[in-house]
């Protein structure tokens, strides 16, 4: 997954400060893999670096200086051509679909859009598996069907998530 | 969605049935080149059958246009449309629908014979096809003593047998175990391949899929084009 554009799609709806982004990645996505601090302000500090996000203010305390980050028209594009390029189909990619899924909903990007893409990523993929199995001896045939069962599990999993959008969406824009 | 492009064998543009409140289809668009594989997909539900009994001039649409080789679909009588089907179009289901009492090479040159070929003749190409198709040893069997694989490779030869321009398989291989639903679908492309036929594929099943040229998805009624042709 690409934490960088993850967090950039989350400064969408908003400047938010370091913890804040962090805090919103982890309850979306970190799961049982947190974010470091570390790795926000490291992330941060690159996308400053390229343009595509830039410091909205800064707040004095007691403690270190809080900059509060908002993502710039460049960084927009980014995200966007992030969401629009379907990912290479390998096994277990799920987690990236579905960060992908839950940023355009909540960005209100067309979900069905990527799903869709992705579905005829996959099925590229499945293609070119199926001719080479054609015309492969046995060996071929199981390797390329041991892909080909994974690459089919991905794609029920997408048309499950198309069919699970509107109450996708209802569950992350709460 | 799909746009008309030029040497189409068939087009469909902006389709619409309803049956009662529901909208099978709202706005679906095809298109299919000869000697080309495209399967619909589409949850079920999703108006992927009725988007093909359409396109086959089975059912017609409430709006919209179907052009099949210059001619319009849905400006023809029932009569020419039935023409049509017999002499240019092919079918597969997914159960074989073979007729029962006849044997298989019977049921293979039954669509020879219903055009007015000769016995004799209209068994000779049918077997031609079950050899091709891996069935001619079931010739004198009847289709209730053969497997479901062997009945569907049958059934795709009758489907082969009068030499279609264009083939539509729905489902063909949706009451198969994968083995034979991959076998079958070998065949079938590789023999619609051969004679230059397009084929217009109805499943669900993505490894079925996989076999086409290029895939368009049904959903809600209205079909999308996510890929151009390979």
């Amino acid at each position: 997954m690409s934490i960088g554009h993850t967090l950039l799609g989350l400064l969408e709806s908003g400047p938010r400060h370091g913890y804040d982004l962090k805090r919103a990645f982890d309850e979306k996505f970190g799961h049982d893999r947190p974010l470091h601090y570390g790795q926000v302000y490291s992330t941060m500090s690159r996308l400053l670096k390229h343009g595509l996000v830039e410091v909205d203010g800064i707040e004095a305390g007691g403690g270190p200086e809080r900059k509060r980050y908002a993502i710039t028209d460049a960084g927009i594009t980014d995200v966007q051509r992030w969401l629009a390029t379907p990912e290479k189909p390998e096994e277990y990619l799920q987690s990236t679909l579905y960060t992908k899924v839950v940023l355009a909903l909540l960005t209100r990007r067309d979900a069905a859009e990527i799903l869709d893409t992705q579905r005829a990523e996959h099925l590229r993929s499945m293609r070119i598996l199926t001719d080479r199995k054609r015309k492969g001896d046995l060996a071929d045939q199981l390797i390329c069907d041991h892909a080909l069962f994974h690459l089919e599990a991905d794609l029920r999993w997408l048309e499950l998530t198309a069919a699970r959008l509107d109450k996708l969406s209802e569950a992350v824009t709460r | 969605m799909t746009t008309s492009h030029p040497g189409s064998l068939l087009t469909a543009h902006d389709l619409r049935k309803a049956y009662g409140p529901t909208h099978a289809l709202d706005g679906a668009e095809f298109s299919i080149h000869s000697g080309e594989v495209v399967a619909i997909m589409g949850p079920s539900g999703s108006g992927k059958s009725t988007l093909l009994h359409c396109l086959a001039g089975i059912v017609p649409p409430d709006s919209g246009s179907i052009t099949y080789d210059g001619r319009e679909l849905t400006k023809m009588s029932d009569a020419q449309r039935s023409a049509l089907r017999r002499s240019e179009f092919g079918f597969v289901f997914q159960f074989g629908q073979l007729v029962p009492e006849l044997t298989c090479v019977e049921n293979v040159a039954l669509p020879l014979r219903l055009n007015g070929a000769s016995r004799k003749d209209a068994e000779r190409t049918a077997l031609g096809w079950m050899e091709r198709l891996e069935v001619d040893d079931l010739k004198a069997k009847r289709p209730g003593e053969v497997s479901g694989g062997q009945g569907q490779r049958v059934a795709v030869a009758r489907a082969l047998v009068t030499g279609p321009r264009l083939l539509f398989a729905d489902e063909p291989t949706g009451a198969l175990d994968s083995l034979n639903g991959e076998r079958v679908m070998e065949l079938l492309t590789d023999a619609a391949r051969s004679t230059n036929a397009a084929v217009v594929l109805v499943t669900h099943e993505a490894r079925v899929a996989a076999y086409s040229d290029r895939e368009i998805v049904v959903r809600d009624g209205k079909s999308r084009d996510v890929e151009r042709a390979i």
